[in-house]
């Protein structure tokens, strides 16, 4: 039986054929994400060319509205950018910045939560309260908190070009504790485990236990946390755009996008704001019932 | 010509627990030898220190335990002042480990045959080829038919006897000279044990392999051992022949475990047991440990505790045995 059959009989993708909600936000979040990741090719127009800007077509309606042209199915904001590629081109943004941000959050959480889980004793008493008062703020404020600090310590030269590294560290940083934690609790179960017990008796080192033994039997839970984190990622990243400590209006991610709508939102112009939230809407959406989902077929009690 | 020193030495080993109500003496003055290639019998009740004693000779004391006293030589060399990490490659390369459990000491998410060649690669300097080839042969050693196929075969997919097959290939792959088996039949089915033990002997014994075989099982033990040490209340109480300590047994305690062995071959009204349980860590009566319980012991051993001493074919911890000019 090759991988293929096999994987397609598994309970898992069983439960994901006969799952309706799993079915249709994968379908949403493949469009989404293909779109956005074509979008150099998708998109009609290429939004931060500003050779094809032209000022005059500023603030135009989206298509159904009887000032709309098909020219802009869903108008322009108000440098004349066309909406809907700066949609699929700042949708790209955030994925990648969501992705980034949730690898190394998973990165840094799963090593922590190893090493606190493994070794005990004091090592586990610090690293845990260090993540207990850091979840005791809110993980915006500490995004918020990490990205000023990185940024004032950088030359405001490099700003631009580091933006999105900065962002991720500051989003990355956020969201660790949720995986230390988890990681360390399945950990401490797997610790006293015989097959842990026989890998110490065999001579091997604690790192290759903890990676090659205990790191593959706590990964399921990371990866339900892994998927909805992800869309709380996306959200903190629009969160700190909107509030303007994210990307610049030169490289829009949706959530600057909406900010810059949010302008336009009392004069009328309402689908400025309206369209890229929804996209951000549907993206998380989707996302976390795919999360959901996942966190349901996994575990086998509630089947 | 000097004779060469035992496999492993343990001399007046203590492991203590420190705890919030005063230490806890766990281990008190276990003193046993293990020769190169012999199968020495570690039998005692719950709680007299077996399992303990194994762990403490690989080094994997559960903290709070600490080694307090004693030491531990293996092949002459001190190894429980050793480090963890200079322990490390002692273990599995020299000490091999087999526990109770089949069910668990396997890694659920890797194929036997990978566990096999992890352990003999870690030891040995084999390239992937050679670990495999080698990982079939063990398997056929241990008896699992078609071991070829068998090999990329998942944990789950063995049944409990054939899985703890797989943990002994597993604990002698790396050909170590002594293996610690600490109740390596408890978990499986009646009917499986003796298949096990079996093995256990045919193999160990085709390897050189010395085994300290810890076990609550006396007729595992008479079958199996060479020598056999029977532990009480964190010491080693008699020590002797497997022959001698079951036919002709020196200490009360051991006449005991023996006498209430039930019997197939004659008829009794009543088994006889061993009045009492033993004493609790925290209060352990003064002069022997077990004279609460003996039916032979006076005044002496109410005060003064025994040490082993020669008592005819074997050697006991009691002073029924002592010489009259000492008592």
């Amino acid at each position: 039986m090759n991988t293929l059959t096999r994987a397609w009989d598994s309970d898992l993708a069983y439960s994901f054929r006969h799952s309706p909600v799993a079915l249709v936000s994968a379908l949403i979040l493949v469009l989404l994400l293909g779109s956005a990741l074509f979008s150099g090719t998708v998109a009609p127009y290429n939004p931060f060319d500003l050779a094809t800007l032209n000022l005059m077509d500023s603030r135009q309606p989206p298509a159904f509205l009887p000032e709309g042209t098909t020219a802009h199915l869903l108008g322009t904001d108000d440098q004349g950018r066309d909406i809907l590629s700066a949609i699929l081109y700042g949708l790209r943004i955030s994925l990648i910045v969501g992705v980034l941000s949730v690898l190394f959050a998973v990165t840094l959480g799963i090593a922590i939560g190893l090493l606190a889980g493994y070794a005990g004793g004091t090592t586990d008493s610090v690293l845990m309260r260090i993540a207990d008062v850091q979840l005791s703020f809110p993980a915006i404020l500490i995004a918020l908190l990490t990205d000023g600090i990185v940024s004032a310590s950088l030359p405001p030269a490099l700003h631009d070009q580091l933006q999105i590294f900065i962002l991720v560290f500051a989003i990355g940083i956020s969201f660790w504790p949720q995986f230390a934690r988890t990681v360390r609790g399945s950990t401490l179960v797997e610790r006293s485990r015989d097959y842990v017990l026989a890998a110490r008796v065999i001579g091997l080192s604690p790192l290759r236990i903890m990676t090659r033994h205990i790191l593959p039997n706590v990964l399921g839970p990371v990866l339900v946390i892994g998927t909805l984190t992800l869309g709380l990622a996306i959200i903190s990243e629009a969160t700190l755009s909107f509030l303007g400590v994210g990307l610049p209006p030169t490289q829009p991610s949706v959530g600057t996008l909406i900010r810059i709508g949010n302008d336009f939102l009392f004069s009328g112009e309402w689908w400025i704001a309206l369209f890229p939230g929804i996209a951000l809407v549907l993206t998380v959406l989707a996302i976390n019932l795919l999360g959901d989902w996942l966190r349901d077929a996994l575990n086998p009690r509630l089947q | 010509m000097t004779p060469k020193p035992p496999l492993l030495e343990v001399q007046d080993l203590r492991v203590e627990f420190p705890t919030r109500r005063g230490t806890l003496r766990a281990l008190d003055g276990v003193t046993l030898s293990i020769n190169r290639g012999e199968i020495l019998g570690v039998v005692g009740e719950s709680g007299a220190g077996k399992s303990l004693t194994g762990a403490a000779i690989i080094g994997l004391l559960e903290r709070p335990g600490r080694i307090a006293a004693g030491h531990i030589r293996f092949d002459g060399q001190r190894i429980d002042t050793l480090s963890q990490s200079a322990m490390r490659p002692i273990r599995g390369k020299q000490i091999g480990a087999i526990f109770q459990d089949p069910l668990t000491t396997l890694n659920p998410l890797y194929t036997v045959g990978r566990q096999l060649t992890e352990t003999m690669q870690a030891h040995l300097p084999l390239s992937d080829r050679e670990a495999r080839t080698r990982a079939v042969r063990w398997l056929e050693d241990v008896g699992i038919p078609a071991a070829a196929q068998r090999l990329d075969a998942y944990p789950h997919q063995f049944s409990g006897g054939m899985r703890q097959r797989v943990v002994i290939a597993l604990a002698l792959c790396a050909e170590p000279r002594l293996v610690i088996a600490d109740e390596p039949t408890t978990a499986l089915d009646v009917s499986i044990q003796a298949q096990i033990i079996a093995l256990l002997r045919r193999i160990t014994r085709d390897h050189g392999t010395a085994v300290m075989l810890v076990t609550h099982d006396m007729g595992v033990i008479a079958e199996t051992a060479d020598r056999v040490a029977v532990m009480y209340a964190g010491r080693v109480i008699e020590v002797g022949p497997v022959r001698d300590v079951v036919h002709h047994p020196q200490h009360p305690y051991t006449a005991g475990l023996m006498a209430s062995i039930p019997a197939l071959d004659h008829r009794v009204p009543r088994l006889q047991q061993i009045d009492g349980a033993m004493p609790r860590l925290g209060a352990m009566p003064p002069g022997c440990p077990y004279n609460p319980r003996c039916p032979q012991a006076f005044d002496l051993c109410r005060t003064r505790r025994p040490e082993l001493m020669a008592a005819g074919p074997t050697r006991a911890a009691c002073w029924l045995h002592a010489p009259h000019s000492a008592v």
